[in-house]
């Protein structure tokens, strides 16, 4: 996609605000629609925009193909640790209130906020896996072919 | 206001439906299907489902496209003509059809409040989440809080199904000529150390 210079451009310009947008989608799960889930993708949309219209090499540059395949990871990981995390305080597998025990619904948001992380995560690491794994297959679509 | 937006939706729905149905490039198959999704992402809004919709529009038009377009650019770009007769497929759809839709004459209205899942633990977290979790958003409390459990089992889902992807279709392909040129080296790599073995004795 060499020619279109408009989209390349606007590409550009939006890549930032989509992971912004994903960021926000993220943190603000507790208080507008979305979550973790949402986030996850919105951030990954954000790299495989940028592979569709510029290339496969340049993504992996910023995202490499084996650090999204550890996010994947990561994220589980994450959301499971919050759990184990809330054990050792004495509470039950994923009772928040052990994270603020005189008060418990502050505890429950930084669970939430914990889990929604670990969420977010595993699916942006999915995401662009799969991506990466598609299209690291065949050479880019031609511009003729669009 | 709603019926009126509810109909022009659903004929908007069945339209896209049908297109996908009639039309023989898959490219156009791929992008109706995400205008599907869209059009579904907004009856969601209008049931006041911003979190489904919202999911809806980011997976279901988004991701899934473009997952379908790279599929698409692995394999062909229009559908093979039909060889055996329309019928039996035809019949075993409107068969399936049939039972479904006699499957929804036991279920609420769309869009009833007095439906079963609305009045069995809906009312409970509703009331409940404030004093609790005291998020503005119940959705998100539901889903990271009172029903942890199955949230983790869903991000285990996803990242199992990235990990599948992975071992299934990832990795270099090596082409034929790659494999051929490997396995001469290899036979010539062993002739030698062969012959250096030979020499020594």
């Amino acid at each position: 996609m060499q020619h279109h210079i408009v989209l390349r451009v606007v590409t550009k310009l939006l890549c930032g605000l989509i992971v912004l947008f994903a960021f926000y989608v993220q943190f603000h799960g507790d208080y507008s629609p979305g979550g973790g889930f949402q986030a996850g993708v919105i951030m990954a949309v954000a790299f495989i925009a940028y592979a569709v219209v510029f290339n496969l090499e340049m993504a992996q540059k910023v995202m490499p193909a084996r650090v999204a395949h550890k996010l994947a990871a990561l994220g589980v990981l994450i959301y499971g640790g919050t759990g184990v995390v809330s054990m050792l305080f004495g509470y039950t597998f994923l009772d928040y209130g052990a994270f603020q025990p005189g008060h418990p619904s502050h505890g429950q948001h930084w669970g939430i906020l914990a889990v929604e992380l670990g969420v977010g995560v595993t699916v942006t690491g999915v995401m662009l896996t799969i991506f990466y794994a598609f299209t690291s297959r065949v050479p880019s679509i031609s511009d003729e072919e669009w | 206001m709603n019926t009126l937006i509810d109909i022009v939706v659903f004929t908007m729905l069945v339209t896209t439906a049908l297109a996908v149905v009639r039309t023989h490039s898959l490219f156009a198959t791929v992008m109706l299907s995400g205008v599907f999704s869209l059009l579904s992402a907004l009856l969601f809004v209008t049931l006041d489902a911003v979190d489904v919709a919202f999911t809806e529009a980011a997976v279901g038009a988004g991701i899934s496209t473009v997952l379908m377009l790279g599929t698409l650019a692995l394999t062909a770009r229009s559908e093979k003509p039909s060889s055996h007769s329309p019928l039996i497929p035809l019949l075993v759809v409107l068969v399936t059809g049939a039972v479904l839709v006699y499957g929804t004459l036991d279920m609420p209205a769309f869009g009833d409040a007095l439906a079963p899942a609305m009045t069995h633990v809906a009312p409970d977290y509703i009331a409940r989440s404030p004093a609790e979790i005291d998020v503005p958003n119940i959705v998100t409390a539901i889903l990271a809080s009172y029903r942890g459990f199955d949230t983790l089992g869903e991000t285990a889902v996803v990242f199992t199904a990235g990990m599948s992807v992975l071992l299934l279709i990832s990795g270099r392909r090596i082409t034929r000529a790659e494999a051929e040129k490997g396995a001469t080296g290899n036979a010539k790599g062993t002739d030698d150390a062969i012959g250096d073995g030979s020499d020594e004795t």
